[in-house]
């Protein structure tokens, strides 16, 4: 415990389990991003994984609305403190995705429309644990959220869930993203605080 | 990068606004940090519950203080301690500074565009006054040598009355042409005296305000989610690289300018 500060108690005084330390509580759903939104039409969209063979995997707006849809209910944590819990999303399961995908690599960079990068290792996808999510809310992801489709690891800081993601790279080695090469963590677990190196 | 919590002494306090303060801290060990940066302040009730929030960076001072602006949100749980509570030989729990990419290197000789709205100037003004702690240093120090000081600053400041706006008469003395032209938008209400009236930023105001996309300014924005969010696509519609704007975004529910 830190130093106590005289005469502040605090708002929330209930101790929320699905909380992560230092996580606050929000209604809304803060943006955060670093720089313009890129506006990208489904038309536009493609989704690829590129292997170590240099395959490219590659899925159109039409054909990954084709492949089985989930429905997922979970708690985001954005490394800026706010916690959103029971948020719902469709989308596409990363186990679908890589159903078909060959590759002995562990490790993953997210690219994303606008240059956007993250790094995540591939057991962070697998396992029923991520997806590319194109609704929030029962609604087409807005695209200050990510639209048309963004990556959604939630048991990891939110800024690895990839907004417009485009494409995984398979990695030999881990390798940082933009926020990590920026002074935030390579992993970034919101249950041991991983927030900057 | 100072990852860890420390314990911060408040040194001062003054108000910035109605609504807003500034508090200067004195970090032990810190040397100086770079212009955009910001900190987490974390506050622990007896009973050991703790709220933390990051509050941007608004001074550019060399070392071991530095200085917050914060605003005083109605429904806030942090913000009104800091505003009102907080006295000087108080003490802070603080991590950072942090952040490397919403910040200002001297050593870029692009022009810079900052674009404020309300209290999203915080960051800014530190890019200010890192930019003016460098023109015209002597040379002794090699600090002013750095062609990031030679090179114009702009900012376009939306903000509700001239009575909301931080740091007015420090803009107002910063203010010499071309290292520092302040632009003004009042949105609800203008200076006594004004032809002009209180108006949204609008895209035609803009364009015609900052530097021009052939001058390829270095574009610093911040403020509310739908300020930032609108402002970033009419610059990139003119033509403006999507690669040099920088974008930093307040939570909750802001408004469109």
């Amino acid at each position: 415990m830190g130093i106590v500060s005289p005469g502040f108690f605090g708002r929330r005084r209930r101790d929320d389990p699905a909380l992560p330390p230092g996580q606050y509580l929000t209604e809304s759903f803060p943006v955060l991003s670093a720089g313009p939104t890129p506006r990208i039409t489904p038309e536009q969209w493609e989704f690829t994984i590129t292997t170590e063979t240099g395959t490219v995997h590659r899925w159109s707006w039409d054909e990954f609305l084709a492949l089985k849809q989930d429905d997922v209910s979970t708690d985001i944590h954005c490394v800026t403190s706010w916690s959103k819990l029971g948020t719902s999303w469709r989308g596409v399961s990363l186990d679908t995705l890589f159903e078909s995908v060959e590759s002995d690599l562990e490790f993953t960079m997210a690219h994303s429309y606008g240059g956007y990068t993250t790094n995540v290792p591939l057991d962070d996808l697998l396992g029923g644990k991520a997806w590319i999510a194109h609704e929030f809310d029962g609604e087409a992801l807005e695209p200050e959220h990510g639209g048309p489709a963004r990556l959604l690891v939630p048991h990891l800081y939110f800024w690895k869930s990839a907004k417009w993601v485009r494409g995984l790279e398979m990695l030999r080695q881990d390798e940082p993203g933009f926020w990590e090469s920026n002074g935030y963590h390579m992993y970034g677990d919101p249950w041991r605080e991983e927030r900057y190196w | 990068m100072r990852t860890g919590w420390n314990i911060a002494d408040v040194i001062s306090v003054r108000q910035e606004t109605t609504t807003a303060r500034t508090l200067r801290l004195r970090l032990p060990g810190l040397t100086g940090h770079k212009a955009g940066q910001h900190v987490d302040v974390r506050l622990t009730a007896p009973d050991g519950y703790t709220a933390v929030r990051s509050y941007s960076v608004a001074s550019a001072l060399p070392g071991d203080e530095l200085e917050l602006t914060v605003e005083e949100l109605a429904d806030g749980e942090v913000s009104p301690y800091l505003v009102r509570a907080v006295a000087a030989g108080d003490q802070l729990e603080v991590r950072g500074p942090v952040g490397g990419w919403f910040v200002w290197d001297p050593a870029d000789p692009s022009p810079v565009q900052l674009i404020a709205g309300g209290s999203g100037v915080v960051p800014l003004m530190a890019m200010i006054r890192a930019h003016a702690a460098g023109v015209g240093t002597s040379t002794g120090t090699g600090i002013g040598t750095a062609p990031g000081y030679a090179a114009p600053f702009r900012l376009l400041y939306s903000v509700r009355s001239p009575g909301a706006a931080y740091y007015a008469t420090e803009l107002d003395e910063r203010a010499t042409a071309p290292l520092l032209t302040v632009n003004y938008v009042y949105t609800r209400e203008a200076p006594a005296g004004s032809s002009i009236p209180p108006h949204r930023l609008d895209a035609a105001t803009l364009l015609t305000t900052v530097l021009p996309p052939e001058d390829n300014p270095a574009v610093f924005i911040c403020g509310a989610t739908a300020f930032v969010e609108t402002v970033a696509d009419w610059l990139v519609r003119a033509g403006y690289t999507p690669d040099r704007i920088k974008t930093e975004r307040y939570g909750g529910t802001g408004t469109t300018p």
